[in-house]
């Protein structure tokens, strides 16, 4: 088996950066003081933390005290929509809307508000993957609390029109939320100019560490207690903080604000190859949007071909990429994003989902387009199903 | 979810694999929505299957149990291999994660179907009918 490693499944985690190591290195080994203590070691912590929560407010153009450090994405969706859904519940709204492709952290802890009486409007996503804002503004209505809408889609990249969502929020007095996991590593966020009141980011995403990430909160909107404890993250969430996850989350950050733009064009042109090379292999779909999207997410469907084995294949040449296929989500129907866009169990089954980041090189993507055309021939050589649809459409 | 070394030797190579052109009977089960369907080919001869050959759509497992079920029953009388039991495939694959269980069900059924087809085309329907096939034990058709 070949000794290479290439990684192309970015959008499911990063690797720790150099920079972001370095960075938090100190807080794990000499500096480890419990930023609640009194003592200079406790007080460097808690400086440590101070910096790093200005940091990331300055990067989002949010204030400090509207930085909330959280174990991460799914912690953050839960945190914001739950407390959101109970401050307007109190105010007689129970409506909440929010799109088909949303990811599960969004999804299910909306499904259980459903079950708490709340009604949600799952607004349609189209072929392309992008949300419209007229479909937001037309679902809207007095009952409305809040929209919650990603960023970009974590299986696909379409880039949501977030600043005119936003807009359309205010107008009408309607709190909005983002999940802005995948959107973070590749997009200048600023919540100001975007009309965002909550969002939502990862620190894994975005070559920190597994375990961290940070939820904005527009200040004047009131957040539920969310652990009980110590006075941490302003007596809301108790628990001695993870010092050396959140000094590597405002590094990684502050790294990515400084790269992405170099990386995006990079990113682009190895989409553009990838693209080119792809779509030539017969009875292949493109799943996205070329414009309105992240050019380091790239998704297509193979008819006739099954993610799982897609993927099993790739890893045997040495290559991690991803898939919506059923037998690699766990559950029985494939990808309820690849579903939302339109696409048919059978054509869902087939995709593969690769996502790059600043580490990824020429060689690899050569290596990866070198492969593909020949996995696929192979796995439709063995296809009942790829004869079929040979048969069918002669 | 970690296949064990068996599964992934079959995945990588999979043991008869292709069509028999004038095949004794020919069985397929799973459909394309679930994402698994294998197709089953029999050479019958003597109420022995001297070849055997599959086509399957669907993930490594659905390859894996495909593969080494063929190997199973190959050379067997019909007798024998009709006893062919989907826990007897997961044994010989070193096991299988729970979740893809199922594929072992699809692979019994898949031998089941090939010979019984084999029943019809010979017009021995009755053999064919208590044969059972079905692959209802997958929710994922239910």
């Amino acid at each position: 088996m070949l000794k290479t490693r290439i990684y192309l499944d970015n959008a499911a985690t990063t690797k720790i950066s150099d920079r972001v190591f370095d960075a938090m290195l100190p807080y794990l080994k000499e500096q480890y003081g419990n930023p609640s203590s009194i003592y200079t070691l406790g007080r460097e912590a808690s400086i440590a933390i101070t910096n790093a929560r200005t940091k990331c407010a300055e990067l989002l153009n949010a204030k400090p005290a509207e930085i909330y450090f959280t174990s991460g994405g799914s912690e953050s969706d839960n945190w914001a929509i739950r407390s959101v859904a109970d401050l307007m519940k109190a105010k007689g709204k129970n409506h909440i809307i929010t799109s088909a492709f949303e990811h599960h952290a969004v999804l299910h802890t909306l499904q259980e508000l459903e079950k708490k009486g709340f009604e949600v409007t799952y607004l349609p996503v189209y072929s392309n993957g992008v949300v419209k804002v007229e479909d937001v503004k037309a679902a809207i209505t007095d009952k409305t609390a809040l929209v919650t809408i990603m960023y970009a889609n974590n299986e696909i990249g379409t880039v949501q029109p977030i600043r005119e969502i936003g807009a359309v929020c205010r107008e009408n007095g309607v709190y909005f939320h983002t999940d802005a996991v995948q959107a973070a590593p590749h997009i200048h966020i600023d919540v100001q100019a975007d009309n965002i009141d909550l969002l939502s980011i990862s620190g894994h995403k975005l070559h920190a560490q597994k375990g961290v990430g940070l939820l904005y909160c527009r200040r004047g909107i009131k957040l539920n207690p969310l652990i009980s404890g110590g006075g941490q993250e302003r007596g809301l969430r108790a628990g001695t903080e993870n010092l050396a996850g959140i000094i590597g989350l405002a590094e990684a950050m502050a790294a990515a604000n400084e790269t992405m733009d170099d990386v995006n064009e990079q990113h682009k042109k190895f989409a553009d190859q990838i693209y080119d090379a792809v779509m030539k292999i017969d009875r292949v779909h493109f799943n996205g949007d070329r414009e309105h999207c992240i050019p380091s997410t790239v998704n297509f469907s193979f008819e006739g071909v099954e993610g799982e084995s897609l993927l099993l294949q790739l890893d045997l040449q040495g290559i991690a990429a991803s898939s919506g296929s059923a037998c690699t989500s766990g559950s029985l129907d494939p990808s309820h994003v690849l579903l939302a866009l339109g696409l048919t169990h059978e054509v869902a089954h087939g995709s593969l989902r690769i996502s790059m980041s600043e580490y990824t090189t020429q060689e690899e993507i050569d290596k990866l387009l070198e492969v593909l055309p020949g996995i696929i021939s192979k796995l439709r050589a063995m296809s009942p199903l790829w004869e079929r649809i040979v048969k069918e459409n002669k | 979810m970690v296949y064990s070394e068996k599964v992934m030797e079959h995945f990588s190579n999979p043991h008869n694999v292709g069509e028999i052109e004038d095949a004794s009977g020919i069985g397929e089960v799973g459909n394309a929505k679930c994402g698994d369907i294998m197709k089953m080919y029999l050479k019958i001869e003597n109420d022995t299957i001297t070849d055997v050959k599959f086509k399957t759509f669907g993930c490594g497992a659905a390859i894996a149990t495909s593969s080494i079920a063929t190997d199973m029953i190959k050379g067997q009388p019909l007798s024998e291999a009709l006893k062919l039991t989907n826990k007897a495939v997961v044994e010989a694959l070193d096991g299988l994660p729970a979740v893809k269980l199922h594929c072992s069900v699809l692979a019994e059924q898949a031998v089941k179907a090939a010979i019984a087809d084999y029943y019809r085309k010979n017009g021995m329907d009755e053999e064919a009918d208590k044969l059972n096939v079905h692959c209802d034990d997958c929710e994922c058709c239910g």
